[in-house]
């Protein structure tokens, strides 16, 4: 090959695309999927209106929809890894061979822990605040919003990666975090660990740039009177987690870097050899990684805060003390991540502190349970679909919790580290916890999105569904935990009594899958329903924070008047003042207009993290300077806002308040 | 709020954003930093700090970079008189000083190359050579804003968003000498021979 040749085609081959029937047929469902959605909006003549509406848009509310629909897509996949692994497992036992080789099942489990966090719940994180936080810090817009283009397009670009990784080549076989030695060349030298890393990094630096714009934008752009300790609950959650990213991805960042460096320029960061050290990868990716889970979880608390203030009719108990344990919960998520490689052998008095800060994190987390149900006690409670999932999860998460505590002992750790009782811990935790907080959001705020209520029958099958599946899956890991199952076993020996309990994982898994087709089944009745569920109101659920004041869904500046804030559940107190309310005046507003900035420097650095995958170095020059001369460009542009005049609004303002009445 | 004063507040709030950022790249560094620190003597064999540093001319680079960032303090300076064609003259400086350092820490890298010792050689010199560099990309990126910023401010003068970008970039440019100070100290003092 000549060097020219070898600069644009790289290590890429034909042997690169699918083989064997399992791939192929995962091939063949995301070509399809892409190719099908582009004639299906080829043929209804929507491209100008994406391009326009969508695609350059810089709302964050119309991001945040997007984010929304990207993740869910992928929780559908993500959901399908999972029924192929409980099936394997089920079916594995002595001679049986199960449905996938070794390898595959090994990818199969990698794929599934990537998708589920980086494309699922951080998706579903971002989008919610994206969608949410502006609405309820009664802002028009957050502080840099084509920078908030970028960031969705760079996530949009990781998540292409990832299927891409199904069609051209193959995804890492190296778990979740990809523990090096076996993630280094010397034993993964296909492509699989490559596109880990790329995806990661580029949905990663998109993550980043996300938290310094929301950090910045509720530091500065609350409404008037809303100080820090005025903030909804959401808003509070939403800032301890974006600090956490602001002070956790830059290490993500640094040590996929590294493992990069290592793989594709022969260093010896973590390698086995030539002064290499794995143990340092592990404290890296984990320094990274426990923040992690904690800036997954926090949104999830702050949710529950405003669903069961709102649902028990009564003002959040101890508002003050849940403010201080998010606080200490950010703090303290940065000193425990020793706890995830106790086994390592760092020393009794090392292993002794991070079991103790383990445990006092459950503090500030107990806080936080005892005052949601507080805030419940003597309240006027709603069962609507939100409060299913947040009962649901007090359950779940209040015992995985307590599992956690438990394995918080490096004693009790020695024996469980590697279990399936680990495995079935942290599903607790973040599907009981972080999955329903995520759904019972989108369902409280889908009448703010959309403009119509989701069915509640339909919901309350789906939740009943969930929550019984769950269990029925999670419950016999534990178990099987404390009888020595180890995680990612392709295999086991039928002597080891084992499969029973394996079976009935399964079958909470297709429960959960039943749960599944609920779900997108209350969307389809709720849509084709809609006339019958409006909420013309703009506050269905008699809402006590300034997002459920405006409109549903919101017009795009959000407010047309920014309101001004007295006290803690602002719209609350100002829906029971009775005071008559002055007629509004309104003034011009300067909105961005929207680009395609983002949308490039998104495609940019896909076009770039797969040129490294492969080795195509013309091609991953070619996108650095594409991205450099993108971003000069754009500093060129002095023309990035237009006014929206007061008469605009008054007549936008006028037309919805004639469909309310 | 008027246009006037809701444009001054976002540049308040980009030079707030700004700052964030930079103390997400503060904990990139500290990454870096760590590894470095753990990687010191797994120099597998071959040669160590002590073998490979030479402080003299590391001290040459250093005072480049530090009156670089001084002559970017006088650009603010200009800046904050008003003085187009000092802000000018000053930013050049801080961009030839800037070059020059790349320029060493180039030619320091190439010896260490052609001598066998390479990224490739060890723990040590792959920690070595991936903090340096960083900051020597650092370097190249602020070599590359000054250079359009510069272009910018002698086209337009010292209107609209030019004098936030003047800002940031000093903040930018300040950041990567406190950064290089701690370069010196834990990469070079600590092992470096005179």
């Amino acid at each position: 090959m000549t060097p020219m040749f070898a600069g644009l085609l790289g290590r890429f081959t034909l042997d690169a695309l699918p083989h064997d029937l399992v791939t192929a047929f995962g091939a063949l469902t995301i070509v399809g999927a892409g190719v099908g959605a582009l004639a299906l909006i080829t043929i209804t003549h929507r491209w100008k209106w994406l391009w326009k509406e969508w695609i350059t848009t810089v709302d964050p509310k119309r991001i945040g929809l997007m984010y929304v629909i990207i993740s869910l897509l992928m929780l559908l996949r993500g959901a399908s890894d999972a029924l192929l692994m409980r099936a394997q497992q089920a079916l594995s036992a002595g001679d049986a061979a199960g449905i996938v080789d070794a390898n595959h099942f090994q990818q199969i489990f990698s794929a599934h822990g990537t998708i589920m966090i980086f494309f699922v719940a951080m998706g579903l994180l971002f989008g919610l605040i994206n969608l949410i936080m502006p609405l309820q810090i009664g802002s028009r817009d957050v502080a840099f919003p084509v920078l908030n283009a970028a960031s969705f397009w760079l996530f949009f670009g990781g998540m292409a990666l990832v299927n891409l990784s199904l069609v051209v080549g193959e995804f890492s076989a190296a778990g979740w975090l990809a523990y090096p030695p076996l993630s280094e060349l010397q034993f993964s030298p296909g492509t699989g660990v490559d596109y880990w890393i790329w995806s990661l990094q580029i949905s990663g630096i998109g993550s980043l740039l996300s938290a310094i714009n929301f950090v910045t934008t509720i530091l500065t752009m609350r409404a008037p009177g809303m100080t820090l300790m005025k903030m909804p609950m959401f808003v509070w959650t939403v800032l301890g987690s974006m600090l956490m990213v602001a002070f956790a991805f830059p290490i993500l960042t640094a040590t996929l870097t590294m493992l990069a460096l290592d793989r594709t320029m022969g260093m010896h960061f973590f390698t086995a050899a030539a002064g290499g050290n794995p143990m340092m990868y592990v404290n890296l990716i984990w320094a990274w990684g426990h923040p992690e889970v904690y800036i997954l979880i926090l949104p999830a608390f702050g949710i529950y805060s405003e669903v069961v203030a709102t649902f028990a009719r009564k003002r959040l108990f101890g508002y003050v003390s849940m403010v201080w344990a998010t606080m200490a919960i950010v703090l303290l998520s940065f000193i425990v991540w020793l706890h995830h490689f106790f086994t390592m052998g760092a020393g009794a008095d090392v292993n002794a502190f991070f079991g103790i800060m383990t445990m006092i994190i459950a503090i500030p987390t107990g806080v936080k349970i005892f005052n949601w149900l507080f805030t419940m006690y003597r309240g006027r409670i709603k069962f609507a679909t939100p409060m299913l999932w947040f009962m649901g999860f007090v359950a779940i998460f209040t015992i995985g919790g307590m599992a956690g505590v438990l394995m918080a002992i490096p004693p009790v750790d020695f024996q469980l580290h590697n279990s399936l009782f680990l495995v079935a811990h942290f599903h607790m935790m973040i599907v009981g916890g972080v999955v329903f907080g995520f759904f019972a959001g989108l369902t409280y705020w889908f009448p703010k999105i959309f403009g119509f209520k989701l069915n509640e029958r339909l919901g309350r099958y789906a939740f009943s569904c969930w929550f019984g599946g769950f269990l029925l899956a999670f419950v016999p890991l534990h178990i099987l935990g404390l009888m020595g199952a180890t995680r990612r076993l392709d295999h086991y020996d039928a002597s080891l009594g084992w499969q029973q309990l394996f079976i009935v994982a399964g079958v909470g898994v297709l429960l959960i899958g039943l749960g599944v087709v609920f779900q997108v089944l209350q969307l389809v009745v709720s849509i084709l329903q809609r006339d019958k569920n409006r909420d013309l109101t703009g506050d269905p659920w008699n809402g006590r924070t300034l997002e459920w004041s405006t409109t549903s869904p919101a017009p795009s500046y959000n407010f047309a008047t920014i309101p001004v804030v007295a006290d803690r559940d602002a719209f609350w107190v100002r829906k029971h003042q009775r005071s008559a309310q002055p007629a509004p005046e309104y003034e011009a507003i300067i909105v961005p207009r929207n680009t395609s900035v983002g949308l490039v420097i998104g495609l940019l650095a896909f076009g770039f993290g797969f040129a490294v995958i492969w080795h195509m170095w013309l091609l991953a020059v070619a996108c650095l300077i594409g991205l450099v001369v993108t971003i000069i460009m754009r500093a060129q542009n002095d023309n990035t806002e237009r006014t929206l005049s007061a008469a605009t609004i008054a007549k936008f303002e006028a037309r919805t308040s004639e469909v309310t009445a | 709020m008027s246009a006037i004063a809701e444009r001054a507040a976002g540049a308040q709030r980009t030079v707030l954003g700004f700052w964030i950022y930079l103390m997400t790249d503060c904990v990139l560094f500290a990454t870096l930093f760590a590894t470095y620190a753990v990687q010191r003597n797994s120099t597998n064999g071959g040669p160590g700090g002590a073998a490979l540093f030479d402080l003299p001319y590391v001290l040459v680079e250093t005072m480049l970079l530090l009156t670089s960032s001084f002559t970017c303090g006088l650009a603010v300076i200009a800046l904050q008189r008003r003085n187009k064609q000092l802000l000018l003259r000053m930013l050049a400086v801080t961009f030839v000083l800037g070059l020059a350092f790349v320029g060493l820490e180039f030619n320091e890298f190439r010896y260490l190359v052609t001598e066998g010792n390479d990224w490739q050689r060890s723990g040590f010199l792959s920690a070595y050579f991936t903090l340096v560099a960083t900051h020597g990309l650092h370097i190249c990126v602020g070599l590359l804003w000054a250079l359009v910023l510069g272009v910018q401010i002698w086209r337009r003068g010292l209107g609209g968003n030019t004098v936030k970008r003047m800002t940031l970039f000093s903040m930018f440019w300040h950041f990567l000498d406190v950064v290089w100070i701690f370069i010196f100290s834990v990469v070079y003092l600590w092992s470096g021979r005179l």
